[in-house]
């Protein structure tokens, strides 16, 4: 059984400030560093852009990279359910794009869009029933199973596409996006109401507790009576489900379903999740900190092409930035 | 003496061609520690796993408080009021005490965890275990002892409302100072009226403070001895085998 003595590490520093007090105390700093990347990470990635670029932090900029970051922060919140189980959904980006494919077929077969909503996050959902049944029940690793999900997910998308884009031209997407309350678009709220929503469940209800149980030990949570099976299918449902509504704001965003890859959205969202300090041996359920990953790296994208470096370098820094998330977490507190 | 809180009667397990248990006979009293020791191999494990429904007897009677039952599932021996405290603790190192403690059980106000009753309910369980190690109950179980650990997971039985609990192994790898917290908690279990059951390699531990001594020897109960009236020497005995064709009981 591992024992740490954190009331003895931190007695030794406050008594003695030198020698070993002060390798006590950098570790300390270390740990502090890792506990907060992401916000550290945003601060300073806004104070640096700010300074070399003069547009990045007007209103304008502001409002567009919070509606660029939308989606993103949607997946994230996804992700985080899933990993804070232990569990990992490579097939994110793909849901997405089925539910986006669904949606627009059944748009453009003449159906009420609000179906058409049902339908797109139906669609997603599909695919989450999947990997959760196979992983809970089946007991197939969940890398394996949601390697196989990203890619039938996505054939099928272009099967059903024939590999073209549906082009949807509704009203109501219109309205979503550009649509605003005050300064912020609507994306951006609903993006927020996902967000809050998911802090409640995670840490206010029955469910989301046993989703860290779950995480922490699926054994001592199956002896206290908690239907760990049930919780997985679950998350591996609600991560589809947001994938769907991100679905329907991406088709919102370039006015057509495509059926195209989306593999930056995949990678993108385990990586702000990372950074936003969330274990991905689960275990640590965390809301904030993935929704302020996925606006650092967001930002980060922004800045680099305000300052005009080519595109080339965007994945090249967002890999930097999670693999040094990745490090820092080593010197996370237990 | 009175009616005993359980009783096995001539109790029988077998895994295939094996036989485990060959008819074992068994009681534990409220109110009272009782111990049940035996080499490997002699059918413990299998006897608690019995009494905790995970693996149900064969053959055999059970009684609890009086009255027949079959315990064939986890669920149904601890609504009964049959809670195990296995080895490995069952508890979530990443939740915090109050977390732990009612794990599958939370309470609830209109939907949503309600922290403070827990938190509560969790205290006043503590309290009446007389812990006092314990610093703060929103403490994460990784930051505990195995002392700690091993009150949190005694804690929750008391909070299940549990009338017998048994221990499995309580003192494996613990230090002296906490070896001694856990058998004081063990005692006061049963001081506060619980039926308590403690399976333990450890004689020193046994003898300290147990009020029974249950052995077994491959498959059959060789002894029930009272501890003020055996030795350490007559209890090896009967674990080891030596002793065993002398016959049986006080």
């Amino acid at each position: 059984m591992p024992k740490t003595l954190p009331v003895v590490t931190s007695n030794v520093t406050t008594r003695q400030k030198s020698g070993i007090g002060s390798a006590l105390g950098q570790v300390r700093q270390l740990s502090f560093w890792a506990e907060n990347a992401a916000p550290i990470g945003l601060i300073a990635l806004v104070i640096v852009f700010g300074i070399l670029s003069p547009v990045f932090l007007t209103l304008g900029n502001i409002q567009s990279m919070l509606i660029a970051a939308s989606i993103l922060v949607i997946l994230s919140v996804a992700q985080s359910f899933v990993i804070t189980t232990g569990g990992i959904d490579l097939s994110i980006s793909a849901t997405m794009t089925l539910g986006a494919v669904g949606f627009g077929l059944a748009y453009q077969a003449n159906i009420n869009f609000w179906l058409s909503v049902i339908i797109g996050l139906a669609s997603a959902c599909l695919v989450g029933l999947v990997n959760g049944v196979l992983i809970a029940k089946g007991k197939v690793t969940d890398f394996i199973v949601t390697l196989g999900t990203l890619s039938a997910a996505t054939g099928l998308a272009l099967i059903l596409t024939t590999g073209k884009p549906i082009v949807v031209s509704s009203p109501e997407l219109l309205i979503l996006t550009t649509g605003t309350i005050g300064f912020i678009g609507y994306p951006v709220i609903i993006a927020a109401a996902v967000g809050a929503i998911a802090a409640f469940v995670m840490f206010r209800t029955r469910f989301g507790l046993h989703v860290q149980a779950v995480g922490g030990s699926e054994e001592a949570s199956v002896a206290n009576g908690v239907r760990a099976g049930r919780v997985r299918i679950a998350v591996y449902l609600i991560c589809a489900f947001l994938a769907g509504v991100g679905a329907i704001l991406l088709v919102a965003r370039i006015g057509a379903a495509e059926p195209a890859i989306n593999t930056g959205y995949l990678l993108n969202s385990i990586a702000a999740v990372v950074l936003g300090g969330v274990s991905l041996t689960g275990g640590r359920g965390k809301i904030f900190g993935p929704i302020l990953g996925a606006l650092l790296l967001t930002a980060l994208a922004n800045g680099l092409t305000l300052m005009s470096v080519s595109p080339f370098y965007q994945p090249l820094a967002v890999g930097f930035v999670v693999v040094l998330a990745a490090l820092l977490t080593r010197f996370r507190k237990k | 003496m009175a009616e005993p809180l359980i009783r096995l009667q001539q109790v029988t397990k077998s895994f295939g061609p094996v036989d485990v248990l060959k008819g074992v006979d068994f009681e534990a009293y409220a109110g009272k520690v009782t111990a049940l020791v035996g080499d490997n191999g002699a059918g413990k494990s299998t006897l608690i796993k019995g009494l905790s429904g995970v693996q149900p007897y064969d053959g055999g009677v059970v009684s609890f408080e009086g009255r027949e039952v079959h315990l064939t599932n986890p669920r149904q021996a601890s609504s009964l009021g049959i809670e195990v405290v296995y080895q490995d603790l069952a508890l979530c190192e990443n939740l915090d005490i109050v977390q732990n403690m009612f794990l599958g059980r939370e309470e609830l106000k209109q939907g949503t965890l309600d922290e403070a009753a827990m938190e509560f309910s969790a205290i006043k369980a503590l309290q009446s275990l007389s812990v006092r190690t314990v610093k703060s109950v929103r403490q994460k179980v990784s930051s505990l002892s195995g002392g700690q650990r091993q009150t949190v997971a005694i804690g929750r039985t008391v909070l299940r409302n549990a009338k017998l609990v048994i221990l499995d192994e309580p003192t494996a790898a613990l230090g002296v100072a906490q070896t001694e917290q856990v058998l004081n908690l063990v005692r006061r279990l049963a001081d506060n009226g619980l039926g308590v059951i403690i399976i333990s390699h450890n004689l020193a531990d046994v003898f300290q403070v147990c009020d029974y001594i249950s052995v077994l020897y491959l498959g059959n109960m060789v002894a029930r001895l009272e501890t003020v009236k055996t030795t350490r020497d007559e209890v090896v005995a009967y674990i080891t085998g030596t002793k065993v064709l002398e016959g049986v009981n006080e």
